[in-house]
């Protein structure tokens, strides 16, 4: 979107976005207090205030401080990792397919927590560090094999599909060799799930969110810009291949870090840029409507998959059964617009 | 002529030296290697030392491996002429995923048990999501691209797959078993389960292997086959039968496994070139080696525990996948 002459656009637009982006934020604090009021039973706000300031003896202190806010917390969290992480990648790439969950950045990420807690018996903040590591490399991996006719074409999101499977099958074997496991820790390998979500776990997150998140927020013009093409961008006094590093790196982490502590929620990364482009009137504001995006969904995501649905289920079993027709709608649509994909 | 007779007398040979060496090798080797004294008595039904008992328990999962890699290898040759398509796997286009929702639906929500049954509920499974990816993928502009294809049946596998986990999660007594069976194993196989298999096998390898004229003219362009005298639409058809009865076969007796019908027909090609009526037999005999190696290797690896066959071939078919999607340009599709 080439800049008008006219004076008159963009405080016509500026509305627009903002309050889009109050309104998901609303959306987002009314999620996270749902889920922390509600469950089986639920709790008036007044109690939920009392049981999170740790008032002696208040009703429902232990499901509410214990259970409920890390539970929550960690999904926000991640939620917002994702979102920021694959809208990140989808502008860059300029393609909504390429997003970190697709492409197998999330695989990566997830194959090495896994193997870091099974066979190195890390833990904390080194298990996040061994899965970034392991994004980084996955990403510099899929950059040079799809190198040959550059750009994000069909080979890129072929390449890391390949690169997806083969990690899948990594962390099968990973888990297989971790007998002592249980089901529900399995799962979240294998589908994304905050069952058993501690704060220490989500202490990571907000690290990398603060990190992380400010580094794409500091890059977050320079990628607006990069989106007219990279002569443009140069002309502008914008480097592409520089804007490209950071926002790798930036995304990467985002997304390596949530998948180790929740494992790779399907298709969040996915969901989010689309569903934000969809909400907001121009591409400004996309990034942190995108990570607002993908904290509702996840903690949506959860609660449905924990109380609306006749068994519980792990939150990347509810992202995926919505996430693939998605998908499968992205096709179709491309089928009936004539597009090449 | 005669100069292209020799490559292909070769091929034979060397493809059936290979899965007769792979028989071999999963009859004798795994958590215990047995010598050839102890491998002929457990085939000859005298089990009377530890080596021959597990001989013959080898014995139906190296015919269930070898009938599998087969059924697969030949479904993966057929789906790539059918959709003239390089990346086409019973795996990646999600056909097996869908024969397997099929399975554990028939399992958790209307108690059926029975090899017979199971084979009945892949196969439909599979001709659904076949059907169902195929329309998705090759709408539109360009028709059944690789990568529209691919993410088509991603896209369905991971719906599936949920699907599944949706399915099996709460049903803590049937869990256990169709979560190995889920990741593609040859472990639990027996003789009883195995022989009301064969019909269908049998039946698919007959459709897919009489339709390799079909599948010839295919190469040529759709027009150019119907000049020639084909019936395209009814080849088609017959020839995505037999493809599909036999993913469900596979599917139903071992669980959902990938990249065997990727792999085995790039590399018959390679061999043989692009004739179908060669391509076809080939495949099957280089998928039952692939498959049965697979096992093989997936039982040294993890000893003493077992890796299941289904990992194993992702992780080795996927490199080559990556490999194919490079280089685009393979022999002759």
């Amino acid at each position: 979107m080439i800049a008008l002459p006219f004076a008159t656009l963009p405080p016509l637009r500026r509305p627009g976005v903002r309050l889009v982006l109050s309104l998901l934020a609303a959306l987002t604090f009314g999620a996270f207090a749902l889920t922390l009021s509600c469950g089986r039973g639920c709790l008036s706000p007044e109690q939920v205030l009392l049981a999170l300031t740790g008032a002696p003896g208040a009703e429902g202190a232990f499901v509410v401080a214990e259970l409920r806010l890390p539970r929550s917390v960690l999904g926000l969290l991640a939620g917002v990792s994702f979102g920021l992480g694959g809208v990140a990648f989808q502008t860059m790439l300029r393609n909504p397919l390429a997003s970190p969950d697709i492409i197998g950045i999330s695989a990566s990420a997830g194959a090495a927590a896994v193997f870091a807690i099974v066979i190195l018996s890390l833990d904390g903040w080194l298990v996040s560090l061994v899965a970034v590591a392991a994004g980084l490399g996955v990403a510099v991996l899929i950059w040079a094999l799809s190198a040959r006719g550059g750009g994000a074409g069909a080979r890129l999101i072929l390449i890391g599909i390949g690169v997806s499977a083969m990690l899948d099958s990594v962390t099968a074997y990973l888990l297989l060799e971790a007998p002592a496991w249980d089901r529900a820790e399995a799962m979240r390998w294998l589908t994304g799930s905050l069952n058993g979500a501690q704060l220490t776990q989500a202490l990571p997150v907000a690290g990398s969110l603060l990190l992380f998140g400010g580094l794409l927020a500091c890059t977050a013009r320079n990628l607006e810009v990069l989106r007219l093409g990279d002569d443009t961008a140069e002309a502008l006094g914008v480097n592409p291949d520089r804007t490209r590093l950071r926002v790798t790196l930036a995304a990467v982490g985002l997304v390596a870090i949530a998948t180790a502590a929740t494992g790779p929620i399907a298709f969040v990364a996915f969901l989010s840029g689309p569903i934000a482009a969809r909400l907001l009137p121009g591409s400004k504001g996309l990034l942190w409507a995108a990570g607002l995006v993908g904290a509702v969904l996840v903690i949506v995501g959860d609660f449905i998959g924990q109380f609306l649905l006749p068994a519980r289920l792990p939150v990347g079993v509810v992202t995926g059964a919505v996430g693939a027709p998605f998908l499968l709608y992205l096709i179709i649509r491309v089928n009936k617009n004539g597009g090449a994909l | 002529m005669q100069a292209q007779h020799v490559p292909r007398l070769y091929g034979f040979t060397a493809l059936l030296a290979l899965l007769g060496l792979t028989a071999v090798l999963s009859l004798t080797l795994g958590a215990r290697s047995v010598p050839w004294a102890e491998v002929w008595a457990g085939m000859t039904g005298q089990i009377d030392s530890i080596g021959a008992a597990a001989v013959a328990v080898r014995l139906p999962r190296t015919g269930l491996a070898l009938l599998a890699g087969a059924a697969l290898g030949l479904a993966g040759a057929v789906m790539q002429g059918i959709s003239r398509n390089p990346l086409a796997d019973p795996g990646i286009l999600g056909v097996n995923a869908g024969a397997a929702l099929f399975v554990v639906i028939g399992i958790a929500w209307f108690n059926i048990s029975g090899a017979q049954s199971f084979l009945w509920l892949g196969i439909a499974g599979a001709a659904l999501t076949a059907v169902f990816v195929y329309l998705i993928g090759a709408g539109g502009q360009g028709g059944a691209t690789p990568l529209k294809l691919t993410l088509a049946g991603t896209a369905t596998s991971v719906a599936v797959s949920a699907f599944i986990i949706a399915v099996v999660l709460p049903r803590n007594d049937i869990a256990g078993s169709v979560q190995s069976w889920q990741v593609g194993g040859v472990g639990g196989a027996r003789f009883d389960t195995l022989l009301p298999a064969l019909p269908f096998a049998a039946v698919g390898l007959l459709l897919c292997l009489a339709s390799a004229r079909v599948l010839n003219a295919l190469a040529l362009g759709e027009e150019l086959a119907t000049g020639l005298g084909q019936s395209v639409a009814l080849g088609r058809l017959m020839a995505a039968a037999g493809a599909v009865i036999l993913c469900g076969t596979a599917t139903a007796l071992c669980g959902p496994i990938g990249f065997v019908g990727l792999v085995v027909p790039h590399l018959c090609r390679m061999i043989a070139g692009v004739d179908y009526r060669l391509v076809l037999p080939l495949s099957a005999l280089a998928g039952a080696s692939m498959l049965g190696l697979s096992d093989v290797l997936g039982r040294l690896i993890a000893r003493p525990n077992e890796l299941d066959v289904g990992i194993v071939t992702a992780f080795v078919g996927a490199p080559f996948f990556i490999w194919t999607a490079r280089s685009f340009r393979m022999r002759g599709l």
